[in-house]
Order: structure tokens, then sequence, then C-alpha cells
């Protein structure tokens, strides 16, 4: 495969250049489930304190595990909201 | 030698045997990898460098997590949480979970367009995407310097491991470098033979013992020391007490005023950095499809919690009173981890975990001299050097170079200091998040007009470079951390940040007074539908046919 191929241009075989068909309430959706653990980390002041803690960890530490499974479950939603934009396919 | 300096400096056979074992269990699966899933052509750089670009999502997951995760993280994050807390070592949580909203956002895209185009690195994309030689070698430079001293941490992670086993440091030169020269000719070897598949194999074999060797510390060790009240306690303690040496508090319990600008601006440099930096793009793209990746986005964070938890073992050192005290007689926090081990599970185990940070060091550096070594044929060899190389001496030229890089981070550990490769590495994370506009912003449009994103990258490097030099630490002058204050705000924030910051108000602008002059911003060799082309899309299959139509029969 060359990188960029200046004679791509007059193949016959490339019709399909638009974007496939998308539903875009569904991205709108997939982008505020990828937003929500972005802004909820990095929104540092709402929870850099200690109470309450569960078992002797402190709230910031414990908080910051549960994100890890509230983000996988947020970006698999997403995924499968992208998919079914487009038609299941891409 | 004197008077023995720490309390155990004797060889621990039964852990170095252990790690001696299993460290020959991974070199052979590092040779018998060149078999794995192996295509028709070998010679090309596709097939060594990106192993066929065929990973499914188990594969995929490994090789990333093998990949992000490295030596350095499981030594250097708890090293940082026991010496500074929780600013300097834990943001690595927030940092490895908003990564992955991040990369699932913009990797589909640029999964779709390399595999449309035949792109093995990222400089290949922005060459297609603005027809511009400058901004090209930008990138790869950028990318090819930040990775170097990326490479030679991964030795300082193994060299913490082997001191604490009791080789290594010392007085007799030979002696003490031996086994790291032996480990990394070993990785050489089959690295050059197997090419990406060698560390996609043995990423399974590390991250198996890596998260045995964690869940296990996780459950034993806080009993040991009292129970997580215990060990908070007494991080809480450590973190208010005075430094001697400045008066200041030692380090940060949990973000107080003035450190949540730091935290957050920590996590999200970060965050956007890592994808940057091409041994994760050329993970990435080595992934037999475009939904691969955005998959492998929803199962990645496992490995942050395995982070999370590895960064918490630096303060249950605190409460276990751990002594770090290096052969050398220096005290040396990257001993933590290691030496936690050491003094609290049978030598067995020990053997086992020093075992899974020594292949959790290799793993990386296998990855990182392979996309190193691409970015260099590709960008620079074929680019400026031999134009008409063949996709073998493409390949050739990889190889040879991926043994280059691996020497020269080994030159770079043994002969300068330390503290040299932690610097670099510093610096590298600035500057690569400097190409970051350059290729994330370009998947999505061609308004950035391309020479402002050169004169962009140029300004956010030079500003962070100066800034990063000028962080003094108790321990150096220059280059003493990556936070500095940020101009106009008072509050600390990460460098690589604020660069970031001043690279895109230099860009916008100066894209407005290029788009106003009418200065041509080169021709694009994408189309919108590239973007979203998947593995069987049939447009793909029908360019693949045109340009090797060998490859491709029907009866195939």
């Amino acid at each position: 495969m060359s990188l960029g191929s200046s004679g791509e241009q007059q193949r016959p075989d490339r019709q399909h250049l638009d974007v496939p068909p998308t539903d875009r309430r569904k991205i709108v959706a997939a982008c505020v489930c990828l937003a929500i653990p972005v802004v909820a980390l990095l929104w540092v002041p709402a929870y850099a304190r200690e109470d309450p803690s569960i078992g002797g960890v402190p709230f910031f530490f414990w908080y910051q595990f549960v994100w890890v499974f509230v983000c996988s479950a947020l970006t698999w939603t997403a995924y499968k909201l992208v998919q079914s934009a487009r038609g299941g396919k891409r | 030698m004197s008077a023995p300096l720490v309390t155990d400096s004797s060889v621990n056979w039964t852990a170095l045997v252990v790690l001696i074992a299993l460290f020959l269990v991974v070199t052979v699966l590092g040779f018998m990898a060149s078999r794995f899933r192996r295509g028709e052509k070998l010679d090309s750089l596709d097939e060594w460098g990106l192993g066929g670009r065929k990973f499914g999502t188990w594969v995929t997951w490994f090789l990333l997590g093998g990949d992000l995760y490295t030596a350095y993280t499981f030594v250097a994050v708890p090293a940082a949480m026991f010496s500074l807390g929780a600013v300097a070592g834990f943001f690595a949580v927030p940092y490895t979970i908003i990564l992955y909203p991040i990369i699932f956002v913009f990797m589909a895209r640029l999964w779709s367009v390399s595999h449309r185009h035949g792109y093995v690195t990222t400089a290949d994309f922005v060459r297609g995407r603005y027809d511009d030689r400058q901004l090209s070698l930008a990138v790869s430079v950028t990318g090819f310097v930040a990775t170097m001293p990326y490479i030679a941490l991964q030795l300082v992670g193994i060299q913490a491991v082997l001191e604490v086993a009791g080789v290594g440091g010392g007085d007799n030169v030979l002696a003490k470098d031996a086994p790291l020269l032996v480990a990394f000719a070993v990785l050489a070897a089959y690295t050059w033979s197997s090419g990406l598949r060698a560390p996609a194999v043995i990423a399974f074999v590390k991250d198996a013992l890596i998260y045995i060797v964690i869940i296990v510390a996780v459950i034993y060790l806080p009993s040991q020391v009292g129970g997580w009240d215990e060990i908070f306690g007494a991080a809480k303690d450590k973190m208010a007490a005075p430094n001697p040496k400045t008066g200041a508090p030692t380090g940060s319990f949990i973000p107080g005023d003035g450190q949540m600008w730091a935290y957050a601006t920590l996590g999200l440099g970060s965050a956007m950095a890592l994808f940057m930096y091409p041994h994760s793009v050329t993970a990435s793209l080595s992934s037999g499809s475009r939904n691969t990746i955005r998959r492998n986005a929803a199962i990645l964070p496992a490995y942050s919690f395995v982070l999370g938890l590895l960064a918490l073992l630096g303060w249950v050192a605190i409460a276990a009173g751990t002594d770090v005290t290096g052969l050398d007689g220096k005290k040396n926090a990257q001993l933590v981890v290691p030496q936690l081990f050491e003094d609290f599970f049978p030598d067995w185990f020990v053997g086992v975990a020093f075992a899974a940070i020594a292949i959790g060091a290799l793993v990386p550096a296998a990855i990182m001299s392979i996309a190193a070594a691409n970015t260099f044929s590709r960008n620079i060899y074929k680019e400026w050097l031999k134009k008409d190389a063949t996709p073998q001496q493409e390949a050739k030229v990889s190889k040879l170079m991926s043994l280059v890089v691996k020497a020269f981070a080994l030159v770079f550990v043994l002969t300068l200091d330390k503290q040299n490769a932690i610097n670099f590495q510093l610096l590298g994370g600035i500057w690569i998040l400097q190409t970051f506009p350059a290729i994330v912003f370009s998947l999505y449009t061609r308004w950035f007009h391309r020479k402002a994103l050169l004169v962009g990258w140029a300004v956010g490097i030079v500003y962070g470079t100066v800034e990063a030099y000028g962080v003094a630490s108790t321990s150096t002058d220059h280059f003493g951390g990556s936070l500095a204050e940020v101009p106009g705000l008072g509050d600390m924030g990460y460098i690589a940040i604020t660069a970031f910051g001043l690279n895109l108000v230099v860009t916008v602008l100066l894209t407005l007074v290029l788009h106003a002059l009418k200065v041509p911003n080169g021709t694009d060799v994408t189309d919108p539908g590239d973007y979203h082309a998947d593995a069987d899309d049939p447009r793909v299959q029908a360019d693949l046919a045109v340009e090797e139509p060998l490859a491709h029969q029907p009866d195939r």
C-alpha cells in the first residue's frame, strides 16, 4: 500500500466518498455519555474531601475507583449508541 | 565493601531463580510468536510493525494494556505516592479513566483513515492530510524523541527490581550491568524475529502475573500493617509533616486549595498526550477493525483499577515503614514497591512479583522500539533519505532502527544519571502533547492552516521546555517536576497543558491571518468517507485489490 498515492483520484471504483448515514440524536447522546466521566473527574473540588469514608478509605479515593466502573459502562453505552446510529455497521 | 548499609543486601536466591525461570518462559514465547496469526507476506512494515493489522479485541486489550501500563508506571506511581502524595501520584487514576472516552472519540477515525490509506504512523496521516513535509517531520521527530527516554525508563524499572533482589548496584561495573544487558539482548533478538507479535504474546503472561501479584498484595498487605484506617492515617501524617529543607508540607494527602488545578491538568494533559506517542498508535492500528478500539475503550479501564490499587501500595509502604535505602546507601523511592514485596512475602512469591515488573518492562520496551523504528523508516528514511524505498527495505530499516533505539536507551541508562532519563521523560510528555492539534483536530477539520499548526507546535515546545527547565525541587535545580504556575491564574498547573493552550491560541490566530492572506493550505488526499471505513468496507476491499492483486484473490 502506498502512502497517499496520487493515482487514487482517477480510480473508477471510488464512487461512495460520502459519510455513512447517521442518526444525529444518538451521536449526541453518545457524546454526552463520554463527556460525563471527563467532567466528573476533572471537577476536582467536587470530590477532594475525606468524608464519608468507607472501610477506612477516604471519599476522595473510593469515589475515583467507582468512576472506573461507571466510565466503563458509559463508554460501552456510547459504543452501542454509535453502532446503532450508523445502522449497526460503522 | 565496608559495613553493610542496608538491612538485607544479600542476594535473594529463591526470588532470583523464579525471576529467571519466568524470564526464560517469555523468551521462548517471544521467539514462537513469529508464527502467531502469520500473514503471507513477511517482510513488510504492515506485517513486522503492525502484526498484519488483524489483532482482535482481546489481543488488542492485552497489547494496549501491556503497552500503556509500563514497568516504570508500576515503580514510579507508588514511589510518587510514597514520597510526595496524591497530587504527584494518584492523578494516574483519573488520567487513565478519562483517557478512554478521549480515545473513543478520535481513535476510530484515525484507524479508518489509516486503514484506507495504509498509514503506519500519525506523521503519515498528517502528510496525507496536508501534503506538508515539514509538519509531518515535526510530528515524527517529536514522537521519536519523546519515545527514547520512555524506553530508557523501562530499564530503570528493571534496575529497581534487580537492586532489591540483591544483584546490580554495587561497585563491580560488569556484574552490576550484566543482568540488564542480557535481558536487553534477548529482547532485541525476539523483537527482531517476531516484530509486534512478540510483545502481543508476552503481554498475556505479563498481565496475568501483574493481576495475580497486585490482587494478592492488596488483599494481604493491609491486614499486616493494621488495616486501611492505619494506612491512610500514616500517609496523612507523613504528608502533613513539614519537609526539613523547605518547611512546607512533605506532600498532599488529598488535593487542597490551590492544588485542584494541578490535579485536574495532570490528569487531562497526560490522557491527551498518551495516544500521541507512537507506541500507543502502533498498538491501536494493529487491531483488526474499527470497532476493536471502541470495544477496548470500554474494557481497558480494568487496568486503571489495578493501577489505583498499585498507587495505594505506596501508602501501604508508609504504614509498613519500608526502608528504601539502595545498595549505594542512598534513599531511592523507586525501590518502594519491590522492597515492600520483599519485606512481606515468601521468597518464591517475591520472585513472581519481580518477574511481573521486569516482564512488564520488556513488553512496552519492545512496542516502543518498534513504533519509534516505524516512525523513523516511514517518515524520516523514506520521506527524506530514500524516496523510492521498497516495502522490504522499509521493513529492514525498521528492524535495524529498533536495535539502534534499544542500544541507545541502554547506553542512556548505563552512562548517565537516572535522573536524566526521568527529566527527558517529563519533557517528552510536554513535547508530545504539542502534536495533538495537528493530529486530532485534523481528523475532523482542515480549517487549521498547516503552517499555523507548525508554528503553534514550535511555540508550545519552546515554552514547555523553558518552563520545565525552571522548575526546581529539593533534589535538583532544573526539571524538578511537571508543575509550574499558570500565567494569569496563579495556581500551579501541568506545564504541558499550559503550553498546549498557548499552542492553540497561536495556531488559531495564525490560521485566521493565513486564510485572510489566502496562503494555500496544501492538498488533501483523504475523503470524508475514509474516516468511517471499516475492515470489511467494500471500498477498502476494492482499493486493496487494485494495490495488491495477488493478496486478495477471490479463492483466498
